[in-house]
């Protein structure tokens, strides 16, 4: 079984072919029926998804909100927080991922079986994963700690009692979350990637490292800069990982924008602000989306 | 070799950490002992869920059947709007459409609590507060514009031919969409089902803040409520969430190839 069985990846590269087009234009009872077939997406798009989106800009659209977010130091906190969190947590996922995809690309059936294991924290749900990793790090007894105490007579931290290990323990858990999906996605990249350019290097007499550097690195330069741009952006909606692994301990300094953008609309009953609180991060994020979409559109969404 | 067995202390210790919890044999409050094996390994906490034998864990059965029916419907429905929207804008070259498809792509960059807050407003206004059809709506508005996207991918790869022979042979655009799209387009519809019912049994969020009565609640939002307790047993707790991943995990890994393939193709939302 190889690895692309196992994983399916093959039609990643069949799907690049596109057809021409035949139609141009629709007329008549066609246009009926192809607006019939669209009118059921239009509608969810326009109920549950625009709809809110108005409503919430419309609810953030106070400058004064804005005014009483910047005097909150929590606000302040939790968007430097957003930001360090997207800033380390993508770049180290990435990275791990373009080198752990690399791993995989070798054929030996015990990689294989070890690929089938590593894809288990994307299988898991994530509140599962992050309640484990709340019960792994807490306290004295947590399973880390104990572990570290039992095997190595090293007496662990209290992982949420400093914002920074906290935090840490924030990334950590979003990362192993969300490294197999990654992993996966690099390495079809590099599946994608004809066989004949590093054989073609290899009788060239280039070493593994230099095939990497000129070959793979400029081809994957592209899908890196994507899956970057869209991990940093899923990074900073991300509710659960913060929420449930350190919960905001110690004392609310782990929040990041969505958890507080929800305990002020639900604890402390100001939604308007926790509209504002999540609205606030758009100036950041649209850029990123618009480059994204840029790039997507151009390449046919293809890897 | 080492990186291997660092790759599966890395992957495995989280899981066995929710097993060591579970398998802790108190009655209600747990001790966190700091063993690294369980002293007397018990079933207990497996046996307080599925019996229902704690009051936290009273509706289980029910719940259980709620993430099942949200599961299903955000599948079903998905994967019928979805393939309707991309046999349009793909098939039948309803190109204007496009513009709308990549307009949806943005709601993956808008994060879901900012949508959130005004998401239950308007489940209110619809008068579908603590109503399960809220979360149905909200897991399908997240998962289509993916579905399309896929779909729409995956669909290149059949040939247009067979679309125009059917249609100069007469068969309407709903003939082709039933008896040559959907046939065809069978292994890329099974991953967005799939993607689709994942995603619904994992988001936790909207149906978090979505229902309301414990009768109505998911399987993630039972998990959470432990949370909100102090003394609250820990390993009913684990035991539970171990239960809860069972069906995604055999999904997965039964369906893995359709997985793969589907999600690495549309290039994608985890």
């Amino acid at each position: 079984m190889s690895t692309q069985q196992v994983l399916g990846l093959r039609r990643v590269a069949i799907a690049r072919r596109r057809p021409p087009r035949w139609h141009v234009h629709l007329h008549g009872s066609e246009l009926a029926w192809a607006l019939a077939f669209v009118v059921p997406y239009a509608a969810v798009f326009l109920l549950f998804a625009a709809y809110p989106i108005a409503y919430a800009i419309w609810m953030g659209s106070d400058p004064a909100l804005y005014r009483e977010l910047f005097d909150d130091p929590h606000y302040l906190e939790a968007a430097a927080n957003t930001a360090l969190f997207a800033g380390f947590a993508a770049n180290i996922m990435m990275f791990a991922a373009l080198l752990l995809s690399g791993f995989f690309m070798r054929r030996r059936w015990w990689i294989k079986a070890m690929l089938v294991v590593a894809m288990l924290p994307w299988a898991l749900p994530a509140i599962p994963a992050y309640v484990s990793f709340h019960w792994m790090l807490i306290g004295d007894y947590g399973f880390l700690d104990s572990a570290l105490w039992n095997l190595f007579g090293i007496d662990g931290p209290h992982w949420f009692n400093k914002r920074w290990l906290a935090l840490a323990a924030n990334m950590i858990a979003y990362i192993w979350k969300w490294l197999p999906f990654w992993t996966l996605i690099f390495l079809a990249g590099r599946m994608a990637i004809p066989q004949e350019l590093h054989e073609a290097a290899a009788i060239d007499g280039a070493s593994g490292y230099r095939r990497f550097l000129h070959i793979t690195v400029p081809l994957l330069t592209n899908l890196y800069l994507i899956s970057t741009a869209l991990a940093t952006v899923w990074i900073v909606g991300d509710f659960t990982a913060s929420e449930l692994v350190s919960g905001g301990a110690p004392s609310r300094t782990t929040e990041v924008l969505t958890t507080l953008s929800i305990h002020y609309a639900f604890d402390r009953s100001q939604p308007a602000l926790g509209v504002a609180a999540a609205l606030s991060a758009l100036p950041v994020l649209i850029p990123i989306v618009v480059i994204l979409m840029r790039r997507i559109e151009r390449r046919e969404v293809q890897l | 070799m080492a990186l291997c067995g660092a790759l599966l202390i890395w992957t495995l210790v989280p899981v066995y950490n929710m097993l060591l919890i579970a398998l802790d044999p108190d009655e209600g409050e747990t001790e966190f002992t700091g063993t690294l094996f369980p002293d007397e390994p018990s079933l207990n906490s497996f046996r307080a869920v599925v019996s229902q034998d704690y009051w936290y864990l009273e509706h289980f059965w029910q719940q259980f059947a709620n993430s099942f029916y949200v599961g299903l419907a955000t599948m079903a429905l998905t994967v019928a709007i979805a393939s309707l929207a991309a046999f349009a804008i793909g098939r039948m070259r309803l190109t204007r459409v496009r513009v709308l498809t990549n307009t949806a792509l943005i709601i993956y960059a808008i994060p879901s609590a900012l949508l959130a807050i005004p998401f239950i407003r308007l489940a209110q206004r619809y008068g579908l507060s603590d109503n399960i059809w809220a979360v149905i709506a909200a897991e399908v508005m997240f998962a289509i514009p993916f579905a399309v996207l896929v779909l729409q991918q995956y669909a290149t790869i059949i040939p247009m031919e067979l679309d125009e022979a059917a249609r100069i042979d007469g068969a309407s655009p709903w003939q082709v969409y039933l008896r040559i799209y959907l046939p065809l387009t069978a292994p890329a519809l099974a991953a967005v089902g799939t993607y689709a019912l994942l995603l619904a049994w994992g988001e936790y969020l909207y149906q978090y803040l979505l229902l309301s009565s414990e009768r109505n609640w998911t399987v993630a939002v039972a998990i959470e409520q432990f949370f909100d307790a102090d003394e609250a047993p820990w390993n009913y707790m684990m035991a539970l969430a171990i239960i809860y991943s069972l069906p995604p995990i055999a999904v997965f890994y039964a369906l893995r190839r359709y997985m793969a393939a589907g999600l690495t193709m549309g290039a994608v939302k985890g």
